[in-house]
């Protein structure tokens, strides 16, 4: 039998698994992996990024896009301690991805070597599994259950270290036909007797809600939570992770719920006697405090991973298994039920409350940019945002009709993610439009990328919303620590000229009449633009739920543009 | 310790791959999750490339998160929690105690009386094993505070289900589906 090299093992592996991307960058440890590189492009294509955690996101977002396992490179050491927010990001979101780190040799590893990091130690509570390789002949076998754990049952991150002379050493390449793990069987199919008395408690339901999170959309199970929600009549709430899981302008739509999320959405869930959780885990800024939330309702929970089962809530119905496979079954059983009074209440609430509301203002408002590109896009493209005001408007002020096309930071709420992780679709969506909707402090965490972007030529379109400021810590300031603001200021670059020294065009928009044009012309410039919004400075995101309330003590949208609202933690 | 207190404790069996670094990841999870752990035992079990531990969780863990939690790492094959069934738990304790040939017929006296057995006897000092349940060794040490007690060293709860049922048994197990790329997205209208 033909040796191959340990390097050449991991790239036979990868071809195998269908790895189509590699977002890296070389170094000391893994320079036997580039090395082969060339003899693989461009079955296999890398992407050289200037930080590697800039690879981490990257992949993490090509693999929430494309439902593949996305993979990234880095070399030992720093590179590895790199793309640890990279692992932690998709690891409390749930993403497939598998991160090969190359190690100090084998005979210097745990003799603090030059460039050496525990890095299967320090990932250890961040991903789903690791490994360190000490032998070649085992890379096949390590890659195969590599990708094989990151993307069955609940996904997420796993990490391959494997030192430099592992990498170089030769070995017999078997490929197993089969992963055996006596360790890992994630289930699937959830127990008839709880699909039979979930469809009872929703027949029964007067005030249902159904929570759809990330897991529908990882799942793919976008028809059957719509046919769930149609067929049973019950109206429909998307967390964060979860929005585009659900058509955003279908009339048993309602929005987010939690800590920005819609009023009524809150109000609903207070008020509600049975909330189906689909793929999602009854987060913090989901529930609001915890012992208040939702103290009328039973719990139908459809979940894969049977740690989040009972962990926050205690369900009447557990349905343990995939989500689209469970949501098949549930619907065989529901039958259609009439609730006049409780979507007369809902559509009540959102009378009295219209959360959404744009006001008329001198200043551009940021959501005035986001209502814009809604407009300008007709929803039909890929949003990519960081984390914080911005991220909470994009989620707010937009319709996500297309299935999965709204990729964000969500459990780690990684400030950043956005230039990176709008590389990682965009690299998944040749064709398609993307727009990253960017934080001004989270672009400037990343936005070394710009090089990469400028050079693999990728047509993103980013959109700074720019107040100058760290802006919901400003907020947090504003309303939480007596408007002491601190630290969160910022003097920004000039984006624009920033844009073009990485030889992307720039444009500004610092006044309304100029956001329309700007967005029109981003859209029809082939590369890849950045636009400064400058927009209102103290603007902030309504409605709220203070850490630590209860989702009925959010506060609304104030009805004035200068009236601030005095809240005390 | 009196009895609620050993009712309330949960004796947890778990049967994990013999690798290296999965002790780091069970210690992980408990560490991360704040869960409090009283004891740990572990060594190899009747199947070869697998080793069986038992740990000893206090009453204010949330018990199933503990199950749950540690059953997510791949290479925990099996967990349960067997504190409410009919079961056999073991504690080994050796205590080194100070002692001369007026007060060595006492010690010998105790020793017989708890079925323990005296493995070393030095000119000044003893060393008496006891093997029990939690409850007899506390005693058995208790009683022993009467002499100078220089060493004592315990190990940690291994336990059994009584009968013939096996504490892990392998599970039926479907091949998970996998994906390999989302379909084209379907239109929503």
């Amino acid at each position: 039998m033909e040796e191959l090299t340990g390097a050449q093992m991991v790239m036979e592996s990868l071809v195998r698994e269908g790895t189509e991307h590699i977002f890296g960058l070389p170094g000391g440890a893994n320079l036997p992996l580039y090395d082969q590189l060339p003899h693989y492009h461009p079955r296999v294509r890398h992407y050289l990024v200037k930080h590697e955690q800039a690879a981490a996101h990257a992949a993490d977002a090509y693999a929430r896009v494309s439902g593949k396992v996305g993979v990234c490179f880095a070399t030992s050491g720093p590179g590895a301690t790199n793309i640890v927010t990279g692992i932690a990001n998709a690891w409390m979101d749930s993403v497939p991805m598998v991160c090969v780190t190359g190690q100090v040799i084998t005979a210097l590893l745990g003799r603090d070597g030059f460039q050496e990091a525990d890095i299967t130690g320090i990932s250890i509570p961040i991903t789903k599994h690791s490994y360190l390789v000490l032998d070649a002949a085992e890379i096949p076998k390590v890659m195969r259950e590599a990708f094989y754990i990151a993307s069955t049952g609940r996904p997420g991150p796993v990490l391959v270290d494997i030192p430099r002379d592992i990498l170089q050493q030769k070995a017999p390449f078997v490929w197993p036909e089969k992963v055996e793990l006596k360790g890992y069987r994630p289930r699937l199919y959830p127990d008839k007797e709880e699909v039979a008395r979930a469809a009872e408690l929703i027949a029964e339901a007067r005030r249902p809600v159904i929570l759809s999170g990330h897991g529908v959309i990882i799942s793919q199970a976008y028809h059957e939570v719509r046919e769930l929600a149609e067929k049973a009549n019950v109206p429909v709430i998307t967390t964060l992770l979860g929005i585009s899981g659900f058509p955003g302008t279908h009339p048993l739509y309602l929005g987010m719920p939690g800590m920005h999320g819609m009023y009524w959405n809150n109000i609903a869930i207070q008020e509600s006697d049975l909330i189906i959780g689909v793929g999602m885990r009854f987060d913090d800024r989901v529930t609001g405090r915890l012992k208040d939330f939702a103290p009328k309702a039973k719990i139908v929970h459809i979940e894969i991973d049977p740690a989040e089962i009972g962990k926050n809530v205690r369900p009447a119905a557990t349905l343990q298994g995939d989500a689209r496979t469970c949501l098949r079954e549930l619907n065989k059983q529901v039958q259609h039920v009439e609730r006049p009074d409780w979507f007369a209440r809902i559509d009540e609430l959102r009378r009295e409350h219209p959360s959404i509301t744009i006001r008329e203002t001198p200043e551009v408002l940021p959501q005035y940019v986001i209502q814009k590109l809604y407009e300008a896009t007709g929803g039909d493209c890929y949003v990519v945002t960081g984390v914080g005001q911005h991220q909470m408007w994009a989620a707010q002020y937009w319709w996500y009709d297309k299935p999965n096309s709204f990729v964000t930071s969500g459990g780690l709420g990684t400030m950043g993610f956005e230039v990176p992780a709008a590389m990682g679709v965009q690299a998944a969506k040749p064709g398609e439009l993307v727009w990253s909707v960017c934080g001004d402090g989270g672009f400037l965490m990343t936005m070394q990328e710009l090089a990469t972007i400028a050079e693999y030529g990728w047509p993103i379109k980013f959109a700074i919303i720019n107040n100058n400021h760290l802006g919901m810590v400003r907020q947090w300031q504003e309303l939480f620590y007596r408007n002491n603001i601190v630290a969160t200021p910022m003097q920004n670059p000039d984006f624009v000229k920033l844009a073009e020294a990485f030889g992307i065009l720039g444009l500004r928009a610092s006044r309304k009449e100029e956001v329309e044009p700007v967005i029109q012309q981003a859209i029809e410039h082939a590369g890849p633009v950045v636009c400064d919004f400058q927009v209102k400075e103290d603007e902030n995101v309504f409605p709220m739920v203070p850490a630590g309330a209860a989702l009925d003590e959010t506060i609304d949208l104030p009805a004035f543009e200068d009236e601030r609202v005095g809240v005390t933690a | 310790m009196n009895e609620r207190d050993s009712i309330q404790k949960h004796t947890i069996i778990a049967l994990v791959e013999d690798r290296p670094g999965v002790l780091n990841r069970i210690a992980s999870k408990w560490r991360q999750r704040g869960f409090n752990i009283e004891s740990l035992a572990v060594g190899h079990s009747e199947t070869p490339g697998l080793s069986r531990m038992t740990f000893v969780v206090d009453a204010s863990t949330d018990a199933e998160q503990v199950v749950k939690q540690v059953d997510k790492l791949i290479e925990v094959v099996n967990i349960r929690d067997v504190s409410a069934e009919s079961m056999i738990s073991r504690e080994m304790a050796m205590v080194k105690v100070r002692a001369n040939t007026s007060n060595r017929s006492q010690i010998i006296e105790l020793v017989n009386i708890f079925n323990a057995e005296m493995v070393d006897v030095g000119p000044d000092s003893v060393i008496v094993e006891i093997t029990g349940d939690e409850e007899k060794i506390e005693s058995f040490i208790a009683l022993l505070a009467d002499f100078e007690v220089i060493e004592l060293v315990r190990t940690g709860r291994v336990a059994m289900l009584r009968g013939s049922e096996v504490s892990h048994p392998q599970e039926e197990h479907e091949e998970p589906e996998r994906y390999q790329g989302f379909e084209p997205p379907y239109s929503a209208k």
